[in-house]
């Protein structure tokens, strides 16, 4: 069997334009970096052509997200993150492009890849985890966000990613994701929406188009499909972007601004499934198309796309909802203006709205939110820190389990 | 002059609606009893309903004690004394006091329309219907209204404080010290001064009114009980079971996670961790029973002590995840606070019925330890020693108490926390094979050839980067695996791991007073969890009748004990009294092959001594013969 790579699929596609990197305060370092001996020369990636590790080791964390993850010692480049197991999915699968550019964007953040934690949960997006060198676990379905959370809370030196599809994530484990996000434990979040279950061979999934008709609906899907960026906004999920399996640079600055984000940071990624789901995305990836298709949100440009830029996205005035308009008969000064950081959700999610939830012909990409709201894991360890300052040894130990009321038997 | 009668126990119900703060009144008065040196047993039983309709049999709430001079193993099966708050705590109770018991009732709450509301005719406390009781008809609640006036409450207000009227006379009546409960009072509503001082003047007027009115013609005493010189204190089994999670946890130098949801009877050990995060305690209310095990089983990946509480229904819940803690071979440990099932079943009655659920309750051979509290104070040390065995073994481990266990509390021997075994986490931090070129590897199944256990990498360890999961392991490697003989054999070592943790704990130890002189018993009965104190009541009531009988009680039931076969073989007759239909009689049926007898009582109320005794003497009469 020959695998198809996924960076024969990423290669000869134009990218969408340069995702926006919101600029945010970037948190002090922590004082207890460890020292970092001189980097040894001469030292290239391994990679694909092009692909470079950092040329000098990390000095800082590229984000709020990594703060407390220790730097690596030396430069790393993709060969680091991958593992010694062969990577078995079907030929041709949008699941090799995604771990290609993870293995390749994760050098860039300079982070020790034995600080690295990723969670699965079951699908075949999960098994993402045995193909990356750092510590995982292929756990079970749905509940990948619960076991990250405790990761997560238990590590403050862990950087924490979770792998899942769109069933997963949306349908057997969507309680675990909704209250991750509300709780904005800092982990990111790579949910692979295929709109189809792979694994168990092709029935319809929570994201399928209505009247998908599967081996479990020959008749045609009779429910409603999640949005589940929208979902995630209803959550109010401090980071939430869209991009493209296909679009290895989109793909990569959206996961890096992901990494940097502190707190749950939440990637919908629109993933191929070439056996039982092909083309779902064709209009975003198609040449003739993806002009037509691909509405790109980039913070603090007005919202506008397609041929020329012929068309934009304006608020109804009286409804409040966004509306795709031609450009010419509205005047470019009408367009709404993306505002990732805006702190009401309600914005983002208004754009969200502008996905077709059946068959896909147009869809926004890029950076819907990213906003500054205490992660729980921090706070929970501040908890037991402040805590702890009342005095821990085993005179309080012993206190507590004395209690206030004892009583002694004298022999 | 007032006759004092010296009794050696004696037990007290307290009965009223479920806003009449009867648990309140139950714990304060057990408090001054351990205090007081007395040997002391509770039950509280209340409904799960908040605030059930005010009045009504169904909203009766009461805590039993048993207080003694000598060392008493239950709460006692009836009452010697019953105070009732309101008719429906009447009628609810009064079935249970013998005749010829002391029962104290509030008249104030025996009004026409309550005594309708419970199906009463005429007011029981006039008609003589109750003629055969010590009865004592008082109006504690207008009495507490008169002595609390000056504090300018509402009159609902000052009524609230008739419980503590109440505790002021039976606190009277028995002796009891009342410093504690002052002390209690002035603490508990130290921002509220008129509430305090109505409830201390309502204590101290109870007390007083015992002492000066002459509707009591004798006191009691119950002298302390002899106990070993030591540090006592009273405690409950969740807050045993919390602080011996806390301990293990500070013994094995390990942060505690706990991931947990509410669930009645579980919660209390929720809240209680909750409280002493100074101890490195991290505690997650979870969205649901399933987050709350697998952010637990998360948190020992990356290196702390996973814990999660729960009552039956959780542990349904939380089976997939258990599941994966056995194939990811990390430790973990699980409390279930067993409660009378099956589905919601009754929340607040106590059950053993989830023993096959927690050995057999997963998919595929999932093999777990399996431990049980007998006794409220036995919580602690079982949490320990599921630490240690979670820890060195890389398991899993559940820990079984109950409603009876969880809310039941008894005089405790403060232990020295310092002098407690430490336990030693062994994290691998360095490779642990060399591959085929030379080169340094880490093997995350590699096991310990003794216990078998895998080795515990945390995330951080440089070089020690690996990936496990749900998926069936290739042995030593970890890898996917789906050979067929790789399989039989991991399904086999898991199996054996748990099977070998029987050389690493106690044998049974069987009380057969007079098998060392070649006269030993015929019939051995054999309890686990929170039947202790039952059967070691009838036990000895039995041996009082100069029958012969032998106990034995199982603290561990995954693996059991090394000796069990051979002592289960030893007796023409075993007997396992449960709460359940059977569940551990089953087990040791299908693993030793001997006819044990099941014993059966599931009413959601722990078993009644004095049927057992009478049951268990028959079946020694039934081997041995009649006595003469």
């Amino acid at each position: 069997m020959t695998a198809v790579s996924g960076h024969d699929i990423a290669n000869g596609q134009e990218s969408l334009a340069a995702v926006s990197q919101p600029t945010r305060p970037v948190r002090a370092e922590r004082p207890d970096r460890p020292e970092r001996p001189a980097r040894p020369a001469g030292r290239t990636a391994g990679g694909p052509a092009g692909r470079r590790a950092p040329a000098a080791a990390p000095t800082a964390p590229i984000g709020p997200g990594l703060a407390g993850v220790p730097l690596a010692l030396e430069p790393l480049n993709r060969k680091d993150f991958t593992s010694d197991q062969e990577v078995r999915w079907c030929p041709g699968c949008g699941d090799y492009a995604v771990l290609a550019a993870f293995q390749g964007f994760m050098p860039e953040l300079g982070i020790r890849k034995e600080n690295t934690v990723i969670i699965s949960g079951i699908g075949c997006s999960s098994r993402f985890p045995y193909y990356v060198d750092s510590f995982g676990m292929h756990s079970i379905h749905g509940r990948a966000p619960a076991i990250a959370t405790g990761v997560a809370t238990a590590r403050e030196d862990a950087a924490v990613f979770v792998i899942t599809g769109d069933g997963d994530a949306l349908s057997i484990g969507g309680n675990h994701l909704i209250h991750v996000l509300r709780r904005n434990v800092n982990l990111t979040i790579l949910l692979f929406n295929n709109r189809i279950y792979g694994l168990t061979k092709g029935q319809y999934s929570p994201t399928s188009e209505i009247g998908k008709v599967t081996k479990s609906t020959p008749m045609g899907s009779l429910d409603n499909p999640f949005n589940p960026v929208s979902l995630a906004l209803g959550a109010e999920a401090t980071f939430v972007a869209r991009t493209i399996d296909s679009d290895r640079k989109h793909l990569t600055e959206v996961l890096k601004a992901a990494a940097a984000h502190r707190g749950t940071s939440f990637v919908e990624i629109y993933q191929n499934c070439p056996i039982f789901n092909d083309d779902a995305f064709a209009s975003v990836k198609e040449a003739e198309t993806k002009a037509e298709a691909i509405i790109p949100l980039q913070h603090g440009e007005p919202i506008r796309f397609g041929v020329d830029g012929a068309k934009g996205v304006v608020r109804n005035p009286v409804s409040g909802a966004f509306e795709i308009v031609d450009v010419d008969a509205v005047g470019a000064d009408q367009l709404v203006v993306h505002d990732a950081h805006a702190a009401d959700p309600s914005f983002a999610f208004g754009l969200s709205r502008l996905t077709d939830s059946g068959v896909l012909h147009r869809a926004p990409i890029g950076i819907f939110r990213d906003v500054e709201a205490p992660a729980y894991d921090d706070l929970a360890r501040e908890q037991v820190k402040l805590a702890s300052a009342q005095g821990s040894d085993d005179d309080a130990l012993q206190a507590l389990v004395a209690g206030r009321d004892t009583w002694t038997v004298v022999g | 002059m007032r006759q004092v009668h010296t009794l050696d126990r004696v037990v007290i119900r307290f009965a009223g609606d479920s806003g009449d703060g009867m648990q309140l009144t139950g714990d304060r008065f057990t408090a001054d009893s351990a205090t007081f040196g007395n040997d002391i047993s509770t039950l509280p039983n209340f409904p799960a309903e908040i605030r059930a309709p005010q009045g009504t049999i169904p909203g009766v709430s009461s805590f039993q004690l048993h207080f003694a001079n000598f060392d008493i193993m239950t709460p006692g099966d009836r009452p010697d004394v019953l105070v009732a708050m309101n008719p429906a705590a009447l009628k609810a109770n009064i079935a249970d006091l013998p005749r010829g018991g002391l029962l104290i009732a509030d008249t104030a709450d025996f009004t026409k329309r309550n005594l309708a509301k419970v199906g009463y005719d005429a007011n029981p406390l006039e008609d003589g219907s109750l003629a055969d009781y010590q009865l004592h008809a008082l109006d504690l609640t207008g009495m507490t209204v008169e002595a609390v006036k000056e504090f300018g409450l509402t009159r609902k207000d000052a009524s609230r404080a008739k419980n503590m009227f109440a505790l002021g006379l039976l606190s009277w009546l028995y002796g009891r010290p009342t410093e504690g409960t002052i002390k209690f009072l002035t603490s508990k509503f130290a921002s509220k001064p008129q509430i305090r001082d109505a409830n201390i003047t309502a204590f101290k007027t109870g007390y007083a009114f015992g002492e000066t009115t002459e509707v009591f013609a004798v006191t009691y005493e119950v002298p302390p009980a002899p106990m070993p010189p030591g540090t006592y204190r009273q405690i409950s089994g969740n807050l045993a079971l919390a602080y011996g999670l806390i301990t293990g946890a500070r013994k094995a130098d390990l942060p505690l996670f706990l991931g947990a949801y509410p669930i009645t009877p579980a919660s209390d050990v929720l809240h209680e961790l909750s409280k002493h995060k100074r101890f490195g305690v991290t505690t997650f209310q979870a969205e649901d029973e399933i987050a709350g095990v697998g952010a637990a089983l998360g948190a020992s990946f990356a290196g702390h002590l996973g814990a999660t509480v729960t009552s039956g229904p959780g542990v349904a819940l939380k089976a997939e995840t258990i599941g994966l803690a056995v194939m990811t071979e990390l430790p973990l440990v699980v409390c279930d606070i067993q409660r009378a099932g099956p589905s919601t079943g009754m929340p607040t009655k106590t059950e053993q019925a989830d023993l096959l659920q927690v050995m057999y309750g997963r998919n595929g051979e999932a093999p777990a330890p399996v431990l049980a509290a007998q006794s409220p104070a036995d919580c602690f040390d079982i949490a320990i020693e599921a630490i240690r065995i979670a820890v060195k073994y890389r398991t899993p481990v559940f820990v079984l108490s109950d409603g009876y266990v969880a809310n039941g509390a008894e005089p405790w021997q403060v232990p020295d926390v310092a002098a407690i075994e430490s336990i030693d986490p062994g994290f691998a931090t360095a490779s642990n094979a060399v591959d085929a070129q030379g080169k340094e590897i880490f093997l995350p199944y590699l096991r310990d050839p003794e216990t078998l256990a895998r080795p515990w990498a945390v995330p951080g360890t440089a070089g020690l980067q690996h990936r496990i999961g749900g998926i069936e392991k290739a042995k030593d490697t970890g890898a996917v695996s789906y050979d067929p003989g790789n399989h039989d054999e991991m399904v086999r070592t898991r199996q054996a791991k748990i099977d070998g943790i029987a050389r690493d704990i106690p044998h049974v130890v069987v009380d057969d007073p007079d098998a060392a002189e070649g006269i030993g018993a015929s019939v051995l009965v054999l309890g686990w969890g929170s039947t202790y104190g039952p059967i070691t009541a009838a036990v000895r009531r039995v041996r009082k009748t100069g029958r012969r009988i032998a106990q034995a009680h199982l603290r561990h039931l995954n693996p059991s004990p090394a000796n069990l076969g051979e002592v289960l073989r030893r007796y023409d007759r075993v007997i396992v009294p449960e709460m359940n239909l059977g569940q551990l009689a089953t087990m040791l049926r299908a693993k030793y092959l001997v006819d044990v007898h099941s014993y059966s009582r599931v009413r959601g109320l722990p078993i009644s001594l004095s049927e057992l005794a009478a049951d268990l003497e028959a079946e020694i009469d039934s081997i041995e013969g009649v006595l003469a």
